[in-house]
């Protein structure tokens, strides 16, 4: 835009310092920023889906500090410090690989807009519960919306890569 | 999404020994996808909701100081309500942003004799893993079990949803009814001053509690579980994840020899402009052991005490009769 800005100067951004994807990145966050904004628009890592901005679909889950959190709602100067993975760095994560194959060959993936929320809680669930179970792969999704598959194929794909991973069965810790 | 500040580039730096949470420990650590804007630039993203100033300090009296100050604070936690009520301007931001989650000492539990002590920076996730909570205090294992989703329970912290005050704030209901308490801190000629109150009259109104502006919430006081402890938690909503409560009752009580309840406090949740017990329920069920038709009873004195509004969740109507029905089922199972 050419016109001259009427308004007064934004207040000033503020510098953080985080981890992404296990690389070390520097940013200028407006204090209202989300964490789902730097990353699509700062990043242009737009596997993270803005879908609903109010925490209930879940397709913009990230992980922080190995948890998932919802993107849209967590604050971007709160990323100071912290170590976030999104679905682009689970790319060569064992676990991202397991799970990318399952949905794959279980057809858990219809317009693909939930995907990579699903792939990434799915991912934290793996990391707590080696081998999950039918309920325990639903419940872990309860905070991701799918309007496409009506779920079932997503929870096979779950308990599939879990499966395909190895390690202690399921009844572990929810 | 239309930041006038464009993105820009980032500078990426090799990382040494940290690396993919996910990673398997002792795997070789898995080639990371290259950032993908060009470098010089650190990355924007410029949202400017009004604050004039952004603050995070580790030590609380420069938390505290910064909400003393003119204009305030606008506190940050979780963040998962203030993202929304910023958004829809619900929350008028104040001077400064104050993100605490770096001040010492607010995200412990501590065992301290006869009551837990929450930090008030405990996401609600950690009620769900803590054995200490799943010994102590039962009632916010199965509240915090019905809130929200994991990736909610990840962020929002106890204190949050406390000051919030939701009338449907679903750690509400529990704290009124295991008699819980808040400490409250503010600083008062450079010293920190705290003061404990009871959850029980903490909430004021929707959104509203007696904590003053320049006040943090620092812990939740949570009595112990007495012998023979009886808690229930019961949420209405639509569906198990991801709901707001329609209705939300909990109820302790302690059983004592001969199966009478003692202590019987029952919290109802979005039913009233606050979150509230039912006084006249508690005094059919206090030292009583409860017949069917007393269960009944106490169940409609609970309705009666409650004053539901219609909105996009349940009408009024609904609201009461859930309540009475939910009630009288919760009861009649804690005396079968």
């Amino acid at each position: 835009m050419s016109a001259p800005d009427p308004l007064p100067a934004p207040p000033p951004e503020v510098a953080i310092a985080f981890t992404l994807n296990g690389v070390r990145q520097r940013a200028s966050v407006g204090m209202g920023a989300s964490l789902l904004e730097l990353l699509r628009d700062g990043m242009g890592l737009t596997g993270t889906k803005y879908g609903c901005g109010e925490g209930e679909c879940g397709a913009c889950t990230v992980l922080v500090d190995g948890r998932s959190v919802a993107s849209c709602l967590m604050f971007a100067v709160d990323a100071d410090g912290r170590s976030v993975t999104t679905i682009e760095g689970l790319a060569h994560d064992p676990r991202g690989a397991a799970l990318r194959e399952a949905f794959v060959a279980h057809g858990a993936v219809q317009c693909g807009f939930c995907t990579p929320g699903m792939v990434v809680q799915a991912a934290q669930l793996l990391q707590r519960c080696p081998q999950p179970d039918a309920a325990q792969a639903s419940q872990a999704i309860e905070g991701n919306l799918c309007r496409c598959t009506g779920y079932r194929k997503i929870v096979d794909a779950i308990v599939a890569a879990g499966q395909s991973l190895g390690g202690p069965a399921a009844g572990g810790p929810r | 999404m239309s930041a006038p500040g464009r993105p820009q580039a980032l500078m990426p730096e090799p990382l040494g020994g940290e690396g993919n949470p996910l990673s398997a420990p002792g795997r070789p650590q898995a080639p990371m996808p290259e950032p993908l804007a060009g470098e010089g630039t650190p990355v924007r993203a410029a949202a400017h909701p009004g604050f004039a100033r952004y603050l995070a300090p580790v030590r609380l009296e420069e938390a505290l100081e910064a909400m003393a100050r003119p204009g305030g604070a606008t506190v940050l936690a979780g963040g998962t309500d203030l993202m929304l009520q910023l958004g829809i301007g619900r929350v008028r931001p104040a001077a400064t942003l104050l993100n605490i989650r770096h001040v010492e000492g607010l995200e412990a539990i501590g065992d301290e004799g006869g009551e837990l002590v929450v930090g008030t920076l405990v996401p609600v996730s950690t009620l769900l893993a803590d054995p200490r909570v799943a010994l102590h205090a039962p009632l916010l294992v199965l509240a915090a079990r019905r809130f929200a989703s994991e990736q909610i329970r990840n962020a929002a912290t106890v204190g949050g949803n406390v000051c919030n005050a939701s009338p449907a704030g679903d750690l509400a209901t529990p704290l009124l009814a295991l008699g819980a308490a808040v400490t409250l801190a503010r600083l008062d000629g450079g010293k920190v001053r705290t003061r404990r109150l009871p959850v029980d009259g903490f909430f004021t109104g929707p959104g509203r509690t007696q904590r003053a502006a320049d006040e943090l919430l620092l812990a939740l006081h949570v009595p112990k579980a007495p012998a023979g402890a009886v808690q229930r938690f019961y949420k209405g909503g639509t569906r198990e994840g991801l709901d707001i409560s329609s209705i939300s009752i909990a109820l302790a009580a302690r059983r004592g020899d001969g199966g009478a309840l003692h202590e019987v406090r029952l919290a109802l949740g979005a039913v009233a402009p606050t979150p509230m017990r039912s006084p006249g329920a508690e005094r059919l069920l206090e030292g009583v052991v409860p017949s069917a038709e007393r269960c009944a009873a106490a169940a409609r004195a609970a309705a009666d005490d409650a004053r539901p509004i219609d909105d996009v969740r349940a009408s009024a109507w609904y609201r009461r009769e859930l309540l009475r029905n939910m009630t009288e089922r919760m009861l009649a199972d804690v005396c079968a």
